[in-house]
């Protein structure tokens, strides 16, 4: 039944003015998103919304390390992490220093790039899960050092996190209270949801146009098979470097972004688990396919929410009581879904057309 | 220098427990070229499946002597892990066998948080507290101690390994998981029933993290259900560090890993004149993993594998 409106979707793009129609369309029901969602099942929702456009953030940009150039990153959260702590020590009581967003989100992304050169140099000769294990480990020193740097002198305030983080504002118009802009009042998680959804479909832009470009061909050569990529010219060095540095940007800039939104940030929300969900995201949506990415990380960030709030009262419903407490209900469903949706679509719950064909007709061994 | 070699002793117990949970990575990884992730979980269940059968035997009061029902925890948590991991691997790796590469490692997650999560409803979320079978009685050997627990572990660790490389060099079944290793196509035209020895491998590598479970719950004295996560990663990190897919790597991947760690948690105060504390162990560990990677990118055993095409 979703396929039936997606090849619709497809046909409706072909058709010029189906493709203005639908993207109007788009942009208005994007745009009364966050009050219906107010209005029905209540704020908490945009605020979800708001941290699932981060993790499409997120996932697009682990997407073009893994999806685009073949090399598999278990710790690319540490790039988030990164980003987050940019924009939280420098605009927060912490060290009295409140630059403004616009300038520490950019700041964030090109530290975040450093970061990923620093971890690529290194790796350029490890392949595969090689490669895995020094990213994995790459994250969690990441991570240790961010719960540890308090002592001898306090850097990022150890594992208490950093408190009181500037919230985005624009025009001294803050995003932390309700706005009220021509008669309607906007609540702040409205205004990020449409800060987040602009630099979202910003991002998504980037990936599309990358995609094709002689840098995304370039990755794509490298993923499939790095010494005739090598053969045909490509400094693979140079090109490989460059996919560290632009995803770790990506996610430098989602963590800046989070900073502000959450106004608090610990070295708890940077665990391995993190790059392990994001990950999932993106290969359960379509390594490699940008509209699959965005729909895996949209799926995984949203469902076990739903979950947590929907799994109490149905069991209530059934069976007069609550058998299995929702967390652990949410959680066995999202294992069991993992599972499921990898047995069933292989390829991802939205492959790239090129990568479907490539799985239907015959495939050599051994092949990512 | 009797704190060295109380390090040195506290490495070696750690790393033998590290080396038979690397081993189950490593042998999947050489005959499967996959991650099992879930490799971790199955040690965090053998652990808690021994603790259940020790608590209910001595709540029996059967008059059964200590070590006979240590072994009969021990032999119930291999076969519960044995099962286990035979039916992993048919659920949620054989079907993707020629699927992209990175499918079934999204279903080892799955199967991760699965059985955590059941772990967790079965035993709850605190930790458990190992019946003391053996109590530990401390030996001084040059000014460090080493408590019978300890020696077991080593001893039955070293046991078992010379155990699995006699299996895989001596015996058929072992040719023909090393023939599977070096190309499952050709292995399978020799005759070698493919799915049997995958499977096998499978059930060996668990009964191996069933002992490796139980031998680190005995020594640590606790269990609970998110142990599996932690050791799983370190001992894949060991895997990798010997070179993965060499047995003789992943024993003295997970030996030096254990060493590392201890002797850095002993020592990097001073090396840093106390300005990192024992807090950045795993920051150690992971260093020198990322340096043998960067001067040896295969491991430190491991062979020079040709690009996969």
């Amino acid at each position: 039944m979703k396929a039936a409106w997606l090849t619709g979707l497809a046909r409706l793009q072909h058709d010029p003015r189906g493709k203005w129609m639908g993207m109007v369309l788009a942009a208005i029901v994007l745009a009364l998103l966050p009050f219906a969602l107010e209005a029905s099942v209540g704020r908490t929702w945009v605020r979800i919304i708001d941290l699932a456009l981060l993790y499409v953030m997120l996932a697009l940009g682990l997407n073009i390390v893994v999806g685009f150039a073949g090399l598999l990153d278990l710790g690319y959260i540490a790039f988030y992490a990164v980003g987050a702590y940019v924009y939280a020590l420098l605009a927060s009581p912490h060290f009295g220093i409140h630059l403004p967003w616009w300038t520490l989100l950019p700041i964030g992304a090109v530290i975040a790039a450093f970061f990923g050169v620093v971890l690529g140099a290194p790796t350029l000769r490890l392949r595969g899960d090689y490669l895995a294990i020094v990213t994995l480990g790459f994250g969690e020193i990441i991570r240790i050092f961010l719960t540890n740097l308090n002592a001898p002198i306090n850097i990022t305030n150890g594992p208490q996190g950093v408190n009181m983080i500037d919230p985005i504002a624009i025009d001294g118009l803050s995003f932390a209270k309700v706005n009220t802009l021509v008669g309607v009042p906007f609540p702040g998680t409205h205004l990020y949801y449409y800060l987040f959804l602009l630099l979202a479909a910003l991002v998504i832009f980037v990936c599309i146009r990358l995609e094709d470009s002689r840098i995304g061909r370039a990755w794509a050569a490298i993923r499939e098979d790095e010494i005739a990529a090598q053969a045909m010219g490509i400094n693979t060095r140079n090109v490989k470097l460059l996919a560290f540095a632009m995803g770790a940007s990506f996610g430098g800039i989602a963590g800046g972004l989070f900073s502000s939104l959450q106004g608090f940030v610990s070295p708890e929300s940077f665990a391995l688990w993190e790059s392990i969900t994001v990950l999932c995201m993106v290969v359960l949506g379509g390594m490699g396919h940008v509209a699959g990415v965005v729909l895996g990380a949209i799926l995984l960030a949203t469902l076990p929410e739903l979950l947590r709030h929907t799994a109490g009262p149905v069991q209530q419903e059934l069976f007069g009581k609550v058998i299995l407490d929702p967390e652990s209900l949410r959680m066995l469903l999202f294992g069991l879904a993992l599972i499921l949706v990898m047995l069933l679509r292989p390829a991802g719950l939205w492959p790239s057309p090129t990568r479907r064909r490539e799985l239907t007709s015959a495939r050599a061994p051994g092949t990512v | 220098m009797d704190i060295f070699l109380q390090q040195i002793l506290n490495g070696l117990v750690l790393g033998s427990v590290y080396a038979l949970v690397a081993l189950g990575y490593t042998m999947v990884y050489g005959i499967l070229g996959l991650i099992n992730f879930a490799h971790g979980e199955v040690v965090m269940v053998g652990a808690l499946t021994a603790l259940s059968v020790t608590r209910a035997l001595m709540a029996a009061n059967l008059g059964l002597p200590a070590p006979l029902i240590a072994l009969m925890a021990l032999l119930v948590a291999i076969v519960v892990c044995m099962t286990l991991g035979f039916t992993i691997e048919r659920i949620a790796y054989r079907p993707l066998r020629r699927a992209p590469r990175l499918a079934p490692l999204i279903t080892a997650i799955g199967v991760s948080i699965l059985l955590q999560t059941l772990a967790m409803l079965i035993w709850g979320r605190r930790y458990h507290t190992v019946p003391p079978i053996f109590p530990p009685t401390p030996h001084a050997i040059a000014g460090a101690t080493i408590t019978n627990v300890q020696i077991l572990i080593i001893v039955v660790s070293a046991l078992i390994m010379a155990g699995l490389l006699m299996l895989v060099h001596f015996t058929k079944l072992g040719r023909a998981m090393r023939a599977t290793a070096e190309n499952p196509t050709v292995a399978g035209l020799m005759g070698v029933n493919i799915n049997r020895i995958i499977s096998a491998t499978f059930i060996i590598g668990s009964a191996l993290a069933a002992v490796a479970g139980v031998l680190v719950s005995t020594n640590y004295g606790i269990a609970h259900y998110y142990m599996g996560f932690i050791l799983g990663l370190k001992a894949f990190t060991a895997a990798v560090l010997g070179g993965i897919g060499n047995l003789g790597g992943a024993m003295l991947g997970g030996l030096l890993l254990g060493l590392i760690e201890s002797l850095g948690a002993g020592y990097i105060g001073d090396l840093t004149g106390g300005f990192l504390g024992s807090h950045y162990q795993d920051v150690f560990a992971f260093l020198v993993l990322i340096l043998v990677l960067v001067f040896r990118p295969t491991g430190l055993l491991g062979e020079r594998v040709s690009e996969r095409a």
